[in-house]
């Protein structure tokens, strides 16, 4: 789960890590308001979960109250990347001397956690990464032990900030670690870190990512998933316990299994088709629940044709079966579907589809080539 | 001959007396593993399935009493880390982890701390192992495979089976089947099976099966080139995955242009493997 800019940072600040002063906003009066307490200079900021947003010209300076209202307007009737802007956020404006990146993630093939630091910072890290990777720093923190004080010195040292600094640094670092480390973060990134002309240490920018699998014990943070930034049929469901993501092709396709699910999407394609989406029902799935990934492949209006492909295994395909005849009753659906059970009860979830006049595929090629025929 | 299971293998069921521990671990008797004893704090002196198996409070109770060498877990997401931590500090040398939806941070604890013990994990999030015709530990339907010489390695699930059926639909059989599972931070990765495969004198090929996300794919093709004389076919998974979306598994997302399919199919190629275009093409490359 992404977290939004205003919501990291207030994470951050609870970890004692320095943030500008400012508030989130919805409307342009309220961001007027929020640049009225602060006085001077502020930032107008879009809250949407992409990158990119200052080049996309959600990122403004406003030297007035009034210019911040006109600005907000604006910033709250656009849309980035597909996203529109529901929230801005308004921030003082710092005067900046020098920009850092510093952040810490899951080095998945280290089975560690990973501080990145540059002095580069203020731009996209990826990029420094490719055209100038001696300007990164990497340092893994033991998972048993935590971040260390020396290892901070030692960053602060290799990405030459002044001795002056180091201290404010240290505790800076504790603090993202404890963060990191508490919301089961993947990510928690400070970009940029600034020394400010009056010579402060300040997260500017900041970016969370926290782990979907740890929600059970973090359940003030799911309050903070913003619904608004997915698809609905996204968020339906998750409800269900689905993984689903929509796609631009015309082949709905209802899987059990992960890897399965890619694969299915993966040969549709090779034979010529493009998945609507994908979706894995889990295993051990239940009618319900095949009924419910039924409606939500159907809620697409680009489907033509559906793929079902069920290795039972867990699953038993004459649940899988009940379910899709449970969902054709409820929406009469009118595109072609292409079935294939495998598996456990597989010859009874056929006996249950027989009346169905449904198309039945034996291979998986099969299926794939019988599903891009029928969406033609 | 076979890797990591076969019949003597003596197995806990950690979590037996739960709905998906008890579903399996009838599964695995029935396919005739030598299933001991199972584990389920609270419900110590209980006997399940038909009075056959003891049922005991901790891991080290029930090692003490059936001289057990291998665990597999079944417990919810929430209890899999300290199930993991018991069944390595009571020495059992091969954990396997089932358990879905492991929290990522609590899987770099286990692994760092298992790294420092004599013991294997696999897992978590996967369907387990398969020694055809002597031992099943773990999810992998016993019905879709049948002994042979060919090695199974799979960071999938269903996707195996697919594999499985398809070698056994052309007659062709598997010495084990080892799913490592689809989570970002797992125990045993593609290069330790690997390299046990190469050394097992029964298995003489072996199918990798990966998906995407990562660079497990790229460092098994380094390995294959440098140390493998047994010849590789691979399918990767989730060719058409978008990136930055993450494909069910915690572990199959393309993250800031690394893991895609395209990438690890050229790595896999350049090492020699043949790689499918579709699962059900892989028998054929192994003729």
């Amino acid at each position: 789960m992404k977290l939004h800019e205003y919501q990291s940072k207030a994470i951050f600040a609870k970890y004692g890590i320095p943030i500008p002063k400012g508030r989130v906003a919805s409307t342009a009066v309220e961001a007027k308001h929020i640049a009225e307490e602060l006085g001077g200079r502020v930032v107008i900021k879009s809250q949407v979960l992409v990158g990119g947003r200052g080049k996309a010209g959600g990122i403004k300076v406003a030297k007035s109250a009034d210019e911040a209202e006109g600005l907000a307007q604006q910033i709250l009737t656009m849309e980035i990347k597909g996203l529109p802007v529901r929230k801005v956020l308004v921030d003082e404006a710092a005067a900046i001397e020098h920009e850092i990146y510093f952040s810490i993630t899951n080095d998945r093939a280290a089975k560690k956690p990973v501080i990145i630091a540059s002095a580069e910072g203020g731009i996209d890290i990826e990029e420094v990464a490719a055209k100038q990777p001696e300007k990164i720093i990497k340092m893994h923190i033991d998972p048993l032990l935590g971040l260390r004080d020396y290892q901070s010195r030692d960053i602060a040292a290799s990405i030459d900030l002044p001795r002056d600094y180091w201290r404010d640094f240290s505790k800076i670092a504790a603090g993202l670690w404890q963060a990191y480390l508490e919301t089961d973060a993947t990510l928690a990134e400070i970009n940029p870190l600034v020394i400010t002309k009056d010579k402060r240490l300040v997260a500017l920018d900041g970016k969370m990512m926290i782990d979907d699998n740890a929600m059970f014990r973090h359940a003030d943070l799911n309050e903070m998933r913003d619904i608004d930034e997915e698809a609905p049929a996204e968020t339906e469901a998750r409800k269900y316990g689905l993984s689903y993501i929509k796609l631009d092709g015309n082949i709905g396709c209802m899987v059990n299994g992960a890897g399965l699910a890619m694969t299915s999407m993966d040969i549709v394609k090779l034979f010529g088709g493009e998945p609507a989406n994908f979706l894995d029902i889990g295993g051990g799935a239940g009618s319900d629940k095949v009924a419910a990934a039924m409606k939500i492949i159907l809620s697409d209006p680009n489907v033509k044709a559906v793929l079902f492909n069920i290795f039972g295994g867990i699953t038993r395909c004459d649940e899988v079966a009940r379910g899709i005849l449970v969902a054709m009753d409820e929406v009469k659906p009118k595109v072609p579907m292409v079935v294939r059970l495998v598996g456990t009860n597989a010859e009874e979830g056929r006996r249950i589809l027989k009346d169905a006049k449904m198309i039945t595929a034996e291979t998986l090629a099969d299926a794939a080539k019988k599903a891009v025929q029928a969406a033609k | 001959m076979s890797i990591l299971i076969n019949k003597n293998t003596r197995l806990i069921v950690q979590g037996i007396t739960g709905n998906e521990g008890l579903f399996h671990s009838t599964q695995m008797l029935a396919y005739g593993t030598n299933l001991v004893a199972g584990v389920t704090p609270g419900k110590g002196g209980e006997w399940v399935l038909d009075g056959k198996v003891p049922v005991f409070d901790s891991i080290k109770l029930a090692k003490d009493a059936t001289d057990a060498n291998c665990t597999v877990i079944f417990v919810p997401a929430r209890f899999a880390p300290d199930a993991m931590f018991e069944a390595a500090d009571a020495g059992i040398p091969l954990i396997v982890c089932i358990t879905e939806g492991v929290a990522v941070q609590d899987m770099m604890r286990v692994r760092n701390y298992l790294d420092q013990k004599d013991v294997r994990l696999v897992g978590p999030n996967c369907p387990g192992l398969l020694t055809p015709g002597e031992s099943k530990v773990g999810i992998i339907p016993g019905n879709i495979a049948i002994p042979g010489n060919v090695g199974v390695v799979s960071r999938s699930g269903t996707l195996t089976y697919e594999v499985l059926y398809a070698l056994k639909l052309v007659g062709m059989g598997a010495s084990t089947c080892v799913g490592i599972g689809g989570d970002p931070v797992n125990g045993t990765n593609f290069i330790d099976v690997l390299e046990m495969f190469e050394h097992d004198p029964h298995t003489e090929k072996v199918v990798l099966i990966g998906e995407i996300g990562g660079t497990d794919e790229d460092k098994a093709a380094e390995f294959i080139a440098s140390k493998m004389t047994k010849p590789v076919v691979s399918f990767i998974a989730g060719q058409t995955a978008p990136p930055g979306k993450r494909m069910g598994h915690a572990g199959a997302i393309i993250e800031g242009g690394a893991g895609s399919a395209a990438d690890k199919v050229k790595a896999l190629e350049a090492a020699g493997v043949k790689v499918a275009k579709h699962p059900e093409e892989i028998p054929s490359l192994l003729k």
